[in-house]
């Protein structure tokens, strides 16, 4: 749960009619199409969506990078169109597959260069920056070259450049891209500690892994075509397409087969599922209830036809059926071309 | 700076990252003094600084082609003068301007350059998005490349010096060191401005570096006085930082000297250069600002991938 820093705070961050137009050719292209948001303080806020939908064009205008086409964003109360240099004093953004710095420094050289760029005093900085090593594991890279570091380790690198300043916000985009799985669950692990470790801390994820946003956001919005289509927490998206209870059941034998469960009162639908096996006594059914309750009937009726529960295991919706049911594609299938001007909604 | 010893067994990661230097609250945290500002710009300007000179310790190839290399093409127009049995003196004009093009060098290739390296490196970004000024990161650039080019310089002067055995006569050493700060200051505020410029030109910029070396060591006088050139001589001086600043010094260093004719008296030469440090300087800034409003508005600037 995010912290209540003070009723006074202002939203950590606040977006109002957001539209951003890119002036290309042939044509100029809407990245984002009237974006309108809020973020608390202390929230660990998702974007989520697939390429192309607008999430880096609008985390380049709250890390104030671009300039809005209209509309309105504010950091903590601070415009980003003319406030830019106090945003700036309190944020720090990391972005997934990022090469800044240069090569021939070593970790620790090249993370006390950026301290200096937050105005920490020298010694202070070398203190912070050794600190930070320890505290994202790469006491044994300290020394080593920033050319010579894989992309995991670089990707930590890149984190402890980003916490140099102490941000109040913090902007991640696609921060775990091309990691491995351990790489991805350790700079997981690290933004979650980090946050936890200051009430107030703020994060704006930006992501196109499902499983990531789950775990890691308090509330997630889809975005696609440069709109937001939905915002709410992973519970409340799921629930917007799960309108009934699935259940997966498995039992030793089913006398009757599926029907005799279906004709039960609030099942909608039973069927077989298709790893069956009677043979080997595992009889597998895939339940459609219109609401949790409705098991009680379906366990007193498997205990009239002397059937032994095996197993039961509710089915939850993901982020990707969210996504599908909003959009009506997969993430993984070719997202069409931005929006061009005029061709909008 | 050596390391400061970090006990890992210590390391509370909790603690850690619990570090707040950022006030109580954000809206506080924000609110910097005038102090504050200034010493961020300071230390900005040190931190860019910084891999510049870290870069040059750890690279010692750099002494090979940034030295031996502008030896002999130094020695080759000695060679050249000796074979024509030149006056010995344009043998020291020679060293002389060998020695000042590392700088002119410096900013052609380095300075001017960098901005356009450091968006395609993804650095840029980095630097719009961090509190301090960009003229502290330009300023850190020009510096940076001033250290390097200094030893360039010096090793190239010390060297031809005593291999070709040059000997220079100074009457205003005073007016020698004024004269040689406000030509580097002419050269990087020049180097600052061109490093906004090739980041709006993109690509297209670099084929201007070309055009920026070769004839502009002629219009300056490279190798000989810039005075014999007459009327574009004269032009050279009103525009070139290099032109300017080269006269200026061979007539200080030089004294007395028959051959360098034609041009302002040092003095003027100094003001000259003054003009131009204020100029380039402030053009810089206005640049390089108007660069950032442009970054923002069209978002093709900082981002690599526009």
């Amino acid at each position: 749960m995010s912290v209540d820093t003070g009723s006074a705070l202002p939203p950590a961050i606040s977006v109002a009619g957001l539209r951003r137009v890119y002036e290309t050719k042939p044509q100029p292209v809407v990245a984002l199409a009237g974006v309108d948001l809020e973020v608390r303080p202390g929230e660990f806020f998702g974007l989520l969506g697939p390429n192309g939908a607008g999430k880096t064009t609008l985390i380049k205008i709250l890390t104030t990078l671009l300039l809005p086409t209209s509309g309105e964003a504010r950091i903590f109360g601070f415009d980003v169109s003319t406030e830019s240099n106090r945003i700036r004093r309190i944020m720090n953004m990391v972005a997934g597959g990022e090469q800044s710095g240069y090569g021939i420094l070593t970790v620790r050289e090249q993370l006390w260069m950026f301290t200096q760029f937050y105005g920490l005093e020298a010694r202070e900085g070398w203190r912070r920056v050794d600190e930070l090593i320890e505290a994202v594991g790469m006491g044994d890279q300290r020394l080593q070259r920033v050319s010579t570091l894989s992309t995991g380790q670089r990707q930590k690198m890149n984190m402890a450049r980003g916490l140099l300043n102490d941000p109040w916000i913090l902007f991640l985009d696609e921060p775990t891209l091309g990691l491995d799985v351990a790489a991805a669950r350790g700079i997981r692990d690290l933004v979650l500690a980090w946050k936890a470790a200051v009430p107030g801390r703020t994060v704006l994820l930006t992501t196109h892994y499902m499983a990531e946003a789950d775990e890691l956001c308090e509330r997630i919005a889809i975005v696609d075509h440069g709109r937001i289509l939905a915002i709410g927490t992973p519970d409340e998206l799921k629930k917007r397409v799960q309108r009934e209870s699935i259940f997966r059941l498995e039992v030793d034998h089913l006398d009757g087969g599926a029907p005799s469960l279906a004709r039960l009162p609030g099942v909608v639908s039973a069927s077989l599922a298709a790893d069956s096996d009677p043979e080997q006594q595992r009889v597998a059914v895939n339940l459609v209830l219109t609401e949790d309750a409705a098991l009680g009937a379906v366990v007193s009726a498997l205990g009239g036809l002397g059937s032994q529960i095996l197993a039961l295991r509710k089915s939850e919706p993901t982020l990707e059926d969210v996504f599908v049911e909003l959009v009506g594609r997969g993430f993984s299938e070719e997202t069409e071309p931005p929006v061009p001007v005029g061709a909008e909604a | 700076m050596s390391a400061i010893p970090v006990d890992r067994a210590r390391v509370d990661r909790s603690a850690v990252f619990a570090h707040s230097r950022g006030g109580t609250d954000p809206r506080t945290a924000a609110r910097w003094t005038r102090r504050q500002v200034a010493a961020n710009n300071m230390r900005a300007l040190i931190g860019r600084a910084y891999p510049r000179v870290r870069g040059m310790v750890r690279e010692p190839s750099w002494l090979f082609f940034e030295i031996l290399l502008p030896f002999l093409t130094t020695s080759a127009f000695v060679f050249v003068y000796r074979a024509l049995q030149a006056p010995e003196a344009y043998i020291g004009f020679v060293v002389l301007g060998g020695a000042l093009s590392a700088f002119w060098l410096n900013v052609v290739w380095m300075m001017a350059g960098q901005l356009y390296w450091e968006k395609s490196q993804g650095n840029l970004e980095l630097y719009f998005a961090a509190p301090m000024n960009l003229m502290a990161i330009l300023l850190g650039m020009a510096i940076g490349g001033l250290v390097m080019s200094s030893l360039r310089a010096a090793a190239v002067l010390v060297i031809s010096t005593l291999v070709y055995g040059v000997t220079f006569s100074v009457d205003q050493w005073l007016l020698v060191v004024v004269v040689f700060v406000l030509t580097l200051s002419a050269l990087y505020g020049l180097g600052m401005m061109l490093a906004s410029l090739f980041l709006l030109w993109g690509r297209e910029a670099f084929h201007m570096t070309n055009v920026l070396i070769e004839p502009v060591y002629f219009v300056s006088g490279l190798n000989f006085p810039v005075g014999r050139l007459g009327a574009l001589g004269a032009l050279a001086i009103a525009t070139l930082p290099f032109a300017v600043g080269l006269d200026a010094m061979r007539q200080l260093v030089f004294a007395g000297q028959p051959y360098i004719t034609g041009t302002p008296s040092p003095e003027l030469e100094a003001l000259i250069l003054l003009g131009m440090t204020i100029v380039f300087t402030l053009l810089a800034r206005w640049t390089i600002h108007r660069i950032e409003r442009i970054a923002r508005h069209r978002g093709t600037l900082s981002i690599r991938w526009q």
